[in-house]
């Protein structure tokens, strides 16, 4: 077994480099990839080998989880193209988009307080899915459209989405306190 | 992860939590986020005829550590003028609450937070330089 040093995530899975990735087939290249990498086949072989097995298996599970989630593949796809995302040192965005995670948020706090929040959680959840759906469509066209301009349009829209599964984390642990 | 004991009193007894009107001329409003952990910070001042920021207040929907950030800095803020609250360094506001590496980030957006409705106050009451916009 060879280390698939240099290789990207992309390139390990057999896929091209692009945003759209088929759920399926990434789920089975995955299972494809695990059987060959198990450190379970390796436990008669060589220390060498079995910790190399064990950081194909590491990487493998880390690439699988890129690929799969939206947001990761395209805040992975940007650093392909050596795009600095500035998590923690861009501080600025859209202010209409701010106020707008801001307005969320404290509807979560209402909905806390609220009779009946079961119903309300999931109106919520429901309307950031729908703004996650809208978002991933736009990411996929500027992501596709290899511009200077629609990079950096990327770029904005993958951190929006970072705020959107925050904000979705945020319900689903609301979620599990009120059960 | 271990929060230290000035950290934990500004998370318990968060100081100045609130809003001002957006629109009042007086007050200026700076609106952050941080991608990485989402979370949202808005802090507003509010500035008197001679450039002293009379009162401040905040709302940070994020962690002990951003929430600890932006309650210090509108301690801090209240009886400066704006030209010295401009001046605020985050690692300041790291130092003085004794923020680990990994939180460093929580104070950097607190000093943009005030830095953002410093500009936001300037570009209404059109005094001072644009500078900071950007």
């Amino acid at each position: 077994m060879r280390a698939a040093s240099g290789k990207n995530y992309f390139e390990l899975f057999g896929l091209p480099v692009s945003f759209d990735v088929d759920a399926d087939d990434l789920t089975l290249r995955y299972r494809e990839l695990q059987r060959h990498v198990h450190p379970d086949k390796f436990a008669n072989a060589s220390d060498q080998e079995r910790r190399l097995s064990l950081q194909m298996t590491a990487l493998v599970n880390e690439a699988f989880q890129t690929l799969k989630d939206p947001v990761r593949r395209g805040r992975y796809l940007l650093d392909l193209r050596g795009i600095d995302m500035g998590e923690e040192t861009d501080t600025a965005m859209d202010p209409a988009f701010l106020m707008e995670q801001m307005e969320l948020r404290e509807n979560l706090d209402e909905i806390r307080q609220a009779d009946n929040p079961g119903k309300q959680l999931a109106e919520l959840a429901n309307q950031i899915d729908q703004r996650m759906l809208e978002k991933i469509v736009q990411l996929r066209g500027a992501l596709n459209l290899d511009s200077s301009k629609e990079t950096s349009r990327a770029r904005n829209l993958v951190r929006e989405m970072q705020f959107l599964q925050k904000m979705h984390h945020e319900i689903d642990n609301l979620e599990e306190e009120l059960t | 992860m271990a929060y230290s004991d000035k950290v934990l009193d500004h998370y318990e007894n968060p100081r100045n939590v609130g809003s001002f009107d957006k629109s009042d001329s007086k007050v200026g409003t700076g609106m952050v986020g941080a991608p990485a952990c989402g979370d949202v910070m808005k802090l507003q001042i509010k500035v008197n005829e001679q450039g002293i920021i009379e009162d401040a207040k905040f709302k940070t929907y994020g962690c002990g550590s951003a929430i600890a950030s932006s309650s210090l800095l509108t301690e801090w803020v209240k009886g400066k003028s704006i030209d010295e609250a401009g001046k605020i360094k985050n690692t300041q506001i790291a130092e003085e609450l004794a923020l680990p590496p990994v939180k460093i980030h929580c104070s950097v957006l607190a000093e943009d937070a005030i830095k953002a409705a410093i500009s936001d106050y300037q570009t209404k009451t059109g005094k001072g330089s644009k500078a900071d916009a950007a």
